[in-house]
């Protein structure tokens, strides 16, 4: 039956990320099967640093594709970022081939016969060859398909977004010049998004929205064990606790998921056997990036560690 | 099964998630391919599909948590129903339900009885979902309609058949007559909760239609002390839709000049041969806004809303300066961009409030200590009754006013009628103002806000 295999083929979606080192939840995991059955992109929103460009990478991983990646900013435009005429290559090509031309047209005597038999020619000079793909056609000529990232659209302009709206929901684009050009393999679309601006309607329509929040104790600890494997178990269980416990403080910036995996990395570095406050005062500037939030969380510091050596024992 | 798919679209709209035909059949397709079993990946896969922000996917898990949360019916009539959709045949979901409910001994009685009798539950629930079904339940709107839809319920359950069985069973088998009543009880009260859920699903998108279209036509200074907090609801809902309309860029193409300098830079690569061309933009300003608001007497709830809708449009308006007077006039944009708006109003009134107004000596102090804010992008707005106590108006000032700004735009809470009558001194000021216009109700603040804004575009 359908619903057997679905979840059965979620759970494969879930272990083939985790060979990854990419720990997805359940909801995730959906939102990647989905995707590729109704063949829809993925929109992801998110805080900063909760994995949201690392699960384009770990799909791509799993799925042995080429990752092409686009990384947005204000005022990207056609030209950069779907194809470019190569102006000067078609310029130079006009000059070498202009005695050649001569050649052609010199049999014929009159205007209108030679721009018939230029008429011959005329598609030569708006071929594909002088077309220069840039990352999203790149991605729609990929033989073998491809996971292609729109990293961080919320930066790019609108209209930009209405450019992508044909390549989102019908994996085509149209150069006019050309005419339109169709993925060869539907690619894995990942938009990413840190809502900084509020998105199109239309865009989000054409979208499955994912939204990536900071993950629960048992499966960040479950993240964290991937990422830096010589970390102990209960220091592992005491930073995630810990960390919970700063993200309940209010915050210009709370820690996410990057910057677990950095503090567990500076401890195994420093090779701290469990939390104390010397320590966690002296590495809190990897978790917490304004001064304003040490300022706010050191007085903490001391309480957070017993609640998280508390939820240790019974957790 | 799409039947209930489609009913709990219907409800996810009345939940306040926008859910479009071609998001409907996105859904669709997604859930035919996970299936219905796992009710958790169901969840999932509905606010995938569906819900767009995270509010939206907060309403929606709420509305699908309360659209399911009746008793599921048992596995293997899921099962069987699962069968038939994939079938692509479409039996109703109870049809199988009821007829395994009748396979009770008939002894005459009809099938409702049957059904009661045999107090399977699951029965019971499927005949009451697709007397539902029959009933159109989806269409209830108004809390008021409970009733109505109750009895049409039973009466698609086969409420007269009962009550002829009842009359027949009461005098040959009383003990079976008493358990059958007993049971019709508890079968009206499961039908009156299916109801009110049914009007929890179904009827909050169309109630808080009404409400709203009612409250942005009442009159803002007469307005009852438990609808302000739904006003600023609604004023906050208002300040999003200008900020959609008008937080668009606003650099715009000026086709037909050739901005030179621009074209040779960008072609230097090609020896100034120009390839791409660059044409000349025009920039356009965002608003800047100086708002005098009098906040005497009744004009006072008005500004305050006004004041609030202002204030909310940061993406839109670049500049905010508002004063607030009613015999002296005071700077009042850093309270209000500081504190929480109930509080902000709160200490304006305690500063400057309910004095008589006085337009004269207000206009005077602007005159003295703020007439610098005024430069010729300004739109200056008054928002007031222009009942000046038979004070001197000073309308020079306003004239000096409208001479320094881009526009005077005046907004009277009152009606025109009342404009020149008794201490009003509306005419003598309308003289120096570009727009004068009535604004009394939500709506019209947001089409005078809105006309505003836009002449800048």
């Amino acid at each position: 039956m359908a619903e057997q295999k679905a979840s059965t083929s979620i759970e494969a979606v879930e272990s083939g990320l985790a060979a990854q080192g990419y720990i997805a939840s359940r909801q995730i995991a959906t939102a990647v099967y989905l995707s590729q059955k109704i063949e829809k992109p993925i929109l992801v929103e998110g805080p900063a640093g909760v994995g949201k460009t690392e699960l384009a990478k770990a799909i791509a991983g799993w799925r042995g594709k080429k990752m092409i990646r686009l990384q947005c900013y204000e005022g990207l435009d056609e030209a950069k970022a779907l194809y470019e005429w190569k102006y000067a290559k078609q310029l130079l090509y006009t000059q070498i081939l202009k005695d050649k031309l001569g050649e052609v047209l010199g049999g014929a005597q009159t205007l209108r016969a030679a721009l018939d038999q230029l008429h011959d020619f005329g598609d030569v000079f708006f071929s594909k060859e002088f077309v220069e793909p840039r990352p999203l056609l790149q991605a729609l000529e990929q033989p073998g398909g491809c996971v292609l990232l729109i990293d961080e659209i919320d930066k790019s302009d609108a209209e930009f977004e209405s450019l992508l709206l044909e390549i989102l929901s019908d994996f085509q684009v149209t150069i006019p010049e050309l005419g339109t050009v169709s993925a060869i393999t539907p690619p894995t679309v990942i938009l990413t998004s840190n809502s900084e601006r509020d998105l199109g309607d239309a865009l989000k329509r054409r979208c499955l929205h994912l939204h990536i929040g900071f993950p629960e104790q048992r499966l960040e600890e479950r993240i964290v064990e991937s990422r830096v494997p010589g970390i102990s178990q209960t220091l592992r269980r005491q930073m995630v606790g810990f960390i919970h416990e700063i993200r309940s403080l209010d915050l210009k910036k709370l820690p996410s998921v990057s910057e677990t995996i950095d503090w567990a990395r500076v401890l195994v570095l420093l090779q701290a056997s469990g939390l104390d406050t010397e320590i966690v005062k002296d590495t809190l500037n990897v978790l917490l990036k304004y001064e304003a939030d040490i300022e706010a969380a050191a007085p903490q510091i001391t309480t957070f560690i017993a609640k998280a050596a508390r939820s240790n024992v019974f957790g | 099964m799409r039947e209930n798919l489609h009913r709990f679209f219907r409800a996810a709209r009345g939940a306040g998630v926008h859910v479009s035909p071609a998001e409907s059949i996105d859904a669709m397709r997604a859930v035919a391919q996970v299936g219905l079993t796992d009710r958790a990946i169901l969840r999932d896969t509905l606010l995938l599909t569906l819900a767009k922000s995270q509010d939206e996917k907060l309403a929606l898990g709420d509305c699908f948590d309360l659209f399911f949360s009746q008793p599921e019916p048992p596995q293997d009539q899921a099962e069987a129903n699962n069968d038939a959709s994939q079938d692509g045949d479409q039996p109703p979901s109870s049809g199988s339900a009821s007829e395994a409910g009748g396979g009770q001994p008939a002894e005459g009685l009809g099938p409702l009885a049957q059904i009661l009798l045999s107090q399977d539950r699951n029965a019971i629930q499927a005949a009451i979902a697709s007397a539902s079904g029959a009933a159109s339940l989806s269409d209830i709107r108004y809390s008021t309609q409970r009733g109505i839809f109750s009895s049409r319920i039973l009466d698609a359950m086969g409420l007269q058949r009962l009550r002829d069985d009842l009359d027949e069973i009461t005098a040959t088998n009383p003990a079976l007559a008493e358990r059958l009543r007993a049971a019709l009880d508890a079968l009206r009260e499961a039908v009156r909760d299916t109801v009110s859920q049914g009007l929890a699903l179904y009827a909050r998108e169309e109630a808080e239609n009404l409400r709203n279209e009612i409250l942005r036509n009442a009159p803002l200074a007469r307005i009852e002390r438990r609808q302000v907090a739904e006003m600023r609801a609604l004023i906050r809902q208002i300040a999003r839709r200008l900020r959609e309309r008008y937080s668009k860029p606003r650099k715009r193409q000026r086709r037909g000049h050739l901005d030179v300098r621009r074209t040779l830079r960008r072609n230097a690569a090609w020896g100034g041969v120009p390839f791409l061309t660059a044409w000349k933009r025009k920039h356009r300003d965002r608003p800047k806004i100086v708002a005098l608001c009098d906040i005497s007497g009744s004009v006072a709830q008005v500004s305050d809303f006004f004041l609030l809708l202002i204030h909310s449009l940061h993406e839109v308006v670049d500049d905010v300066r508002s004063f607030a007077f009613s015999s002296h006039l005071i700077e009042v944009s850093e309270i209000l961009e500081k504190k929480p708006p109930e509080e902000a109003m709160a200490e304006i009134m305690s500063t400057v409030g309910f004095g008589s107004s006085d337009y004269g000596s207000s206009l005077v102090d602007f005159e003295r200590d703020f007439m610098s804010t005024l430069t010729p992008q300004t739109t200056v707005i008054v928002l007031g009754d222009a009942r000046s106590n038979n004070l001197d108006p000073r309308a020079d000032i306003l004239r000096r006013i409208s001479e320094r700004s881009k526009r005077l735009v005046w907004l009277n809470p009152e009606g025109r009628l009342a404009w020149g009558f008794g201490d009003s001194e509306m005419p003598r000021y309308a003289t120096f103002c570009s727009v004068v216009r009535q604004c009394a109700t939500a709506q019209q603040l947001e089409r005078a806000v809105s006309d505003i804004v836009a002449t800048y575009q």
